[in-house]
């Protein structure tokens, strides 16, 4: 096999973990981990200019592209962030040397299996990138081994363990509704194969598998009632890890939930996938807007932020059409950089304060002023206030949908807002006001979070016409 | 297809449904455990079946998979767990025996008017095959809701898989891949919680999950 930016995006991690299960050093592995995920990040940006040809088990595409140079790159700003963090992690005795071996080598397969199921063309392979993320995540949500770390790891494990089994029930019965069209074997599991033959699939079978598919894949999207393990594995596990879950993987579930509608908008009698993502997209947004305000816990609060975001983008592929595709496309990228980079000041915060509880932090930017406005700017930014990127997408899906179905989008405004008032009535506490807890100095490292923001907020002012022709041609593809 | 050949995967296709309800109202960890072991013989048997009549050799594969690893070495290894642990006490359940079979069978009668009308135009064999696993399934999952127990979980998850290895045979011709990954996952789902499990006994001396419950963030 040819070495190209295919094999260099899943080689690279692959072999990253081998070698950080077996080096010791906090050091130098935490150097490595970021080598590492600098070099995927160059390959996987390379799939713009040159790409290899598609197979029967790869297949890159200008929509999955896109979720590739996102993932690699927060994944990459992220193995920064974590090296600070892991490092403060061992100092106070909270890691030991053994179990950030382990991290890393954890956190390369993490990588590797989200780029597998970004690039599978074959949906049984998918499935299985898919549910090694899930292991691989639930070990790193148990790192800590307390009560409640190990509560959450559980839970998460059952609950993706039945998404992941509904997810396969769904893929099989996509599998038996080819057979009859593209014949028996390899072929009809190829997702490009499928997507040229699925108008003549038996509409009725396509229809079940979708609604599998969307319980399964739903559950590891986070989409309310089916969220019920996320906000648990946000607040337990490593901070790193929360921010790579909330900006990574629920993308990585919602891109296999768009690749099946994809698969049910090329046949004509098959059911509509809108309705049901518009349901349980707005239900996951009202729902968890409404969370945010009895939170005290501060991860978990954030974790609500992600249901709801989630929520949203679901909601805009549910609509279709080019502008909610779009909008759905870029609110995304903008919920990715942007709740990565809150997670990033989250970290350093509750190592600093060394809790999680909303009320035993306070005057962050008094004593913390580049943490304490770090995260009041993410937070001005998730909220959705211009003149930050997220305004601008959120602002699309309202005008977008409020064109075509005015009763959704007053629902859509109405847990918009009640989440906004949510957010700054706990932040609120959190950055001004007494300073409270600890005010020991923070060894942070502030850069992945600024150059995050400093995306976001380029992104809402001035959004260059190559991205935007770029998102519109993905937009399209997605019908 | 001959009538006899279908008859047999009928019956044991059917004989999985009827073991996933005998697994429903088990108020014993041994005796749970023994069903399972049964549950896992029975899908063997089926999946070898289905290997013969497609004329699909790899299938006596997975077969054998199920065979000496489902059937075989995890239940000897969680039967000694259990011992370990000295938990072969009785059950906890959610709900009494009488609402879960109750349930249990709607279960069954839902996938059955589910699959069969949505699958009418397959083949009888993968038709019915279909219909059962999915009752498979549902009732895996029925099982992990109705328990409180750690390892009676677990137990509910492996037959759900039961049900999706089912399925994936009866779906004549779906390659390989699958199936290895089926079996891979349920590998790797076991090491998974053999060390969740010891963790929790470590920490908690228990594994009833309702000992977990108490940790929940909201009420710290």
């Amino acid at each position: 096999m040819t070495f190209d930016a295919l094999t260099g995006v899943l080689l690279i991690p692959a072999l990253a973990a081998a070698l950080l299960a077996v080096l010791p050093g906090y050091r130098m592995t935490a150097r490595l981990n970021i080598v590492a995920t600098t070099a995927t990040l160059i390959c996987a940006a390379s799939l713009f200019f040159r790409r290899p040809p598609n197979g029967p088990y790869l297949l890159v595409d200008d929509l999955n592209a896109t979720f590739i140079v996102l993932t690699t790159f927060v994944g990459f700003t992220t193995s920064v962030f974590s090296a600070s963090y892991i490092g403060h992690e061992l100092e106070t005795g909270r890691l030991t040397p053994p179990f950030v071996r382990f991290y890393h080598a954890m956190y390369q397969v993490l990588m590797f299996a989200m780029n597998l199921a970004l690039i599978a063309n074959n949906i049984g392979l998918m499935w299985v990138a898919i549910e090694l993320a899930t292991l691989t995540t639930v070990l790193m949500v148990g790192i800590y081994r307390t009560h409640e770390a190990l509560e959450a790891a559980w839970k998460y494990f059952i609950l993706g363990s039945v998404g992941i089994a509904l997810a396969l029930f769904g893929t099989i019965l996509v599998y038996m509704a080819a057979r009859p069209v593209v014949g028996e074997g390899l072929d009809a599991m190829v997702w490009t194969v499928l997507v040229k033959r699925a108008g003549d699939f038996d509409p009725a079978l396509l229809d079940l598998a979708f609604v599998f598919l969307l319980l399964g894949y739903g559950t590891k999207v986070g989409l309310a009632p089916l969220h019920a393990w996320l906000p648990d594995a946000h607040a337990e596990g490593p901070t790193p890890i929360s921010a790579v879950l909330s900006g990574l993987l629920l993308n990585v579930a919602l891109y296999a939930l768009l690749r099946f509608k994809m698969l049910l908008a090329v046949n004509a009698g098959a059911l509509a996938p809108g309705p049901l993502m518009v349901t349980l997209g707005l239900i996951s947004l009202v729902f968890a807007a409404f969370m945010l305000y009895r939170r005290r816990d501060i991860k978990r609060m954030f974790a609500y932020s992600s249901i709801e975001h989630m929520g949203i983008i679901t909601f805009a592929f549910g609509m279709g059409g080019p502008i909610a595709n779009f909008a759905g496309l870029l609110h995304m990228t903008m919920h990715s950089l942007t709740k990565s980079a809150i997670f990033f000041a989250v970290g350093h915060i509750t190592q600093v304060k060394g809790t999680q509880r909303i009320a035993d932090m306070g005057g962050l930017t008094e004593t913390h002023p580049t943490l304490g406005w770090g995260l009041i700017l993410g937070v001005v930014a998730i909220a959705g206030l211009p003149p930050l990127g997220i305004f601008m997408s959120e602002f699309l899906v309202v005008s977008s949908t409020f064109a075509r179905a005015p009763m959704l989008a007053i629902i859509l405004v109405f847990g918009l807002l009640v989440a906004l008032g949510g957010l700054f009535l706990q932040i609120n506490g959190v950055a001004f006001g007494e300073p409270r807890g600890p005010s020991a100095k923070a060894q942070a490292s502030y850069v992945p979070m600024f150059a995050h923001l400093t995306l976001v907020l380029a992104a809402g002012i001035y959004l260059p016409p190559a991205l935007v022709a770029w998102f519109q041609n993905v937009a399209g593809l997605l019908g | 297809m001959s009538r006899f050949d279908f008859d047999v995967a009928h019956l044991l296709a059917g004989s999985l449904v009827l073991i996933s309800i005998l697994e429903l109202y088990q108020d014993r960890l041994y005796s749970l455990l023994n069903v399972y072991a049964l549950h896992a013989l029975i899908l063997a048997a089926s999946v070898a079946w289905q290997a013969l009549v497609q004329d699909a050799p790899h299938l006596y594969l997975t077969a054998a998979i199920a065979l000496v690893f489902k059937a075989i070495v995890i239940p000897v290894a969680l039967h000694r767990m259990i011992v370990q642990l000295g938990i072969h006490r009785e059950i906890e359940k959610v709900v009494g025996v009488g609402a879960a079979m109750l349930a249990g069978m709607g279960l069954v009668a839902l996938s059955m008017v589910v699959m069969l009308r949505v699958t009418h135009n397959a083949d009888p064999l993968a038709q019915e095959d279909l219909a059962f696993a999915l009752s498979v399934v549902l009732l895996g999952l029925l099982m992990m809701v109705t328990r409180r127990n750690a390892v009676s979980q677990v137990i509910g998850f492996m037959s759900l898989e039961n049900g999706l290895v089912l399925a994936a045979t009866g779906a004549k011709g779906m390659p390989l891949v699958v199936e290895i990954s089926v079996a891979f996952s349920i590998l790797i789902a076991f090491i998974v919680i053999g060390i969740f499990l010891f963790r929790i006994r470590e920490r908690f001396d228990t594994v009833d999950l309702q000992a977990l419950d108490r940790f929940r963030g909201e009420r710290r």
